[in-house]
């Protein structure tokens, strides 16, 4: 199961960091990643397989806004099949 | 991969204007659950919505986790219960029981307590009828609603001279709390079999056992969109509006057909319906503002309506497997800030409102009216919005309130996602011998296909 993880917000030290660890924890792999600043935010984008996660894809997205609560930052964890959808014909 | 700039417009849309999947509702046949004995047909209702429903909201819960998407209010539509309750004729029991049924699943509508009279009524219908008022004033989530006419059959005026009394009277009985009780009836022409919405929705006879209808919202979308491009021609406004529908309607399609699949239940149709809210972004109004008027209800508003009902609609037909419902743009009154503000400035009235409902999705939504609007004024009211589905074969719907003890110039408040209605000037005009005359208009003549 492939997800997108994407973290918005002001750009600083330990943002890539607290998400891969937290990542690893839950025994998520990494399979692309990128950043950029898009309209003055830091914004990055990972593809995730998320099919041996240690916690059910619901919980993904609580774990990591827990682990990056002090990094002013936001998380989104969404299936691909959302942006397959919308974004593809 | 996808570019980060999609994934980052998917985003935006979800987070900042304020896309999320309206409704899913499952639509779900009562015809096995009639029975003479009251009590049974009564236990048979319960215990099938509870049965098949029973996870609609954990369902909906987990999808809304897995893919960031709010899914705003989960419904259940039945069988018309006039049909249901025709053999035992305890049809306040059965609206009690939808009642109870839908609360302990947590759901947030049960529609279905409806009949269709559009050529005539049956006695078993007329005493359903008679049921309406005390059916949706004593129970909480219960929605109702009457088909009095359609291309087919005409319009049945003795129906529609009865539901200006029924109104009035569920008007009276809900007076604590602005007459809401008429917001959750509507009298429909052209009422579909499939209509996820409320307070219209009911699983027609044409429908099978069960399955899971959607409904997308999004116009703050579209404003957002059709704002970036004040250099386009209408011609492009038009392009813009059909792949901004697109996308919207994939997000339904993806999540009804998912839904279907974790409840075991087939998959139904999409509404395309753009279907706004009181918050600020989430306005119909406003889109057809963002288009290039000053204000909703001035010159130009049926035209930009018209052209926004059309795109919205060609756009969703190829994101979904099947589409359905109702399909275009709501503009119900209360529920859309663009539009409170302009009844409010004075910019906005009834007779615009009508001439709107000629090219939009359905009708004449969420208006409250004078507490002493007459009862014959609410029928004519509703014949002239059957006249206008009638001949244009389209679906078309009168959810009017007379806000009991309320006139012109005052609000009616009714919380949430109703949002506020500022009561509006109805001709003074009398119409009751009209109504009074009775019988059916016979249909036009292009219902005369065959």
């Amino acid at each position: 199961m492939k997800a997108v993880v994407s973290v918005i917000g002001k750009d600083r030290t330990g943002i890539i960091a607290a998400v891969a660890t937290k990542l690893a924890e839950l025994k998520i792999n990494i399979e692309d990643i990128s950043q950029t600043i898009m309209q003055n935010n830091f914004v990055m984008i990972m593809l995730v397989d998320a099919s041996g996660s240690a916690v059910p894809f619901d919980r993904i997205g609580e774990e990591l806004t827990a682990a990056t609560s002090s990094l002013g930052v936001t998380v989104h964890v969404q299936h691909e099949d959302l942006f397959n959808a919308m974004q593809r014909v | 991969m996808f570019t980060n700039s999609e994934i980052i417009e998917t985003i935006d849309m979800l987070d900042n204007r304020h896309l999320d999947v309206r409704t899913v509702t499952v639509s779900l046949s009562l015809l096995d659950c009639i029975d003479g004995d009251p009590a049974l047909c009564r236990k048979k209702v319960y215990d099938k919505i509870t049965r098949v429903c029973a996870r609609l909201v954990p369902v909906c819960e987990s999808l809304s986790k897995r893919y960031g998407v709010e899914i705003v209010n989960k419904r259940i539509a039945v069988t018309p219960i006039s049909i249901i309750g025709a053999a035992c004729g305890d049809y306040i029991g059965l609206a009690r029981t939808l009642d109870k049924a839908g609360k302990n699943l947590g759901v947030d509508f049960i529609g279905g307590y409806s009949a269709l009279v559009q050529k005539s009524a049956t006695a078993a219908e007329d005493d359903f009828l008679r049921t309406l008022p005390r059916a949706l004033s004593e129970t909480d989530i219960v929605c109702g609603s009457v088909n009095v006419a359609s291309s087919k059959a005409g319009i049945n005026l003795d129906a529609i001279g009865k539901l200006g009394e029924i109104i009035k009277d569920l008007s009276y009985r809900t007076r604590d709390n602005n007459s809401f009780g008429c917001g959750k009836l509507v009298v429909f022409c052209n009422a579909v079999d499939d209509n996820p919405f409320m307070a219209g929705a009911f699983t027609g006879l044409s429908e099978g056992e069960s399955s899971v209808n959607v409904g997308v919202s999004g116009p703050g979308v579209v404003e957002y969109e059709i704002r970036k491009h004040p250099d386009h021609d209408i011609t492009q406004i038009c392009e813009l509006i059909k792949r901004t529908a697109f996308k919207i309607t994939r997000l339904g399609q993806l999540i009804g057909g998912e839904a279907a699949k974790e409840l075991g239940l087939s998959a139904g149709i999409v509404d395309l319906s753009l279907a706004p809210t009181p918050a600020i972004g989430d306005s119909v109004a406003r889109v057809l503002e963002s288009i290039g008027l000053s204000s909703v209800g001035g010159c130009g508003t049926t035209c930009a309506l018209a052209l926004l009902n059309d795109a919205v609609k060609k756009g969703g037909v190829m994101a979904a497997n099947r589409v359905g419902g109702l399909s275009g743009a709501f503009i119900p009154v209360s529920e859309d800030a663009g539009m409170i503000e302009a009844v409010r400035g004075g910019m906005l009235g009834l007779e615009k409102l009508e001439a709107m409902t000629a090219v939009c999705s359905v009708g004449l939504d969420m208006i409250a009216v004078p507490g002493d609007t007459p009862a014959s004024v609410i029928s004519a009211m509703i014949a002239d919005e059957c006249a206008i589905g009638m001949v244009n074969n389209k679906t078309t719907a009168v959810r009017v309130i007379p806000v009991y003890g309320k006139t012109v110039g005052e609000e009616a408040d009714f919380g949430g996602l109703f949002g506020t209605a500022p009561i509006m000037r109805v001709s003074a005009a009398d119409p009751s011998a009209f109504i009074a005359r009775g019988g059916v208009i016979p249909p036009p003549i292009h219902a005369n296909k065959n």
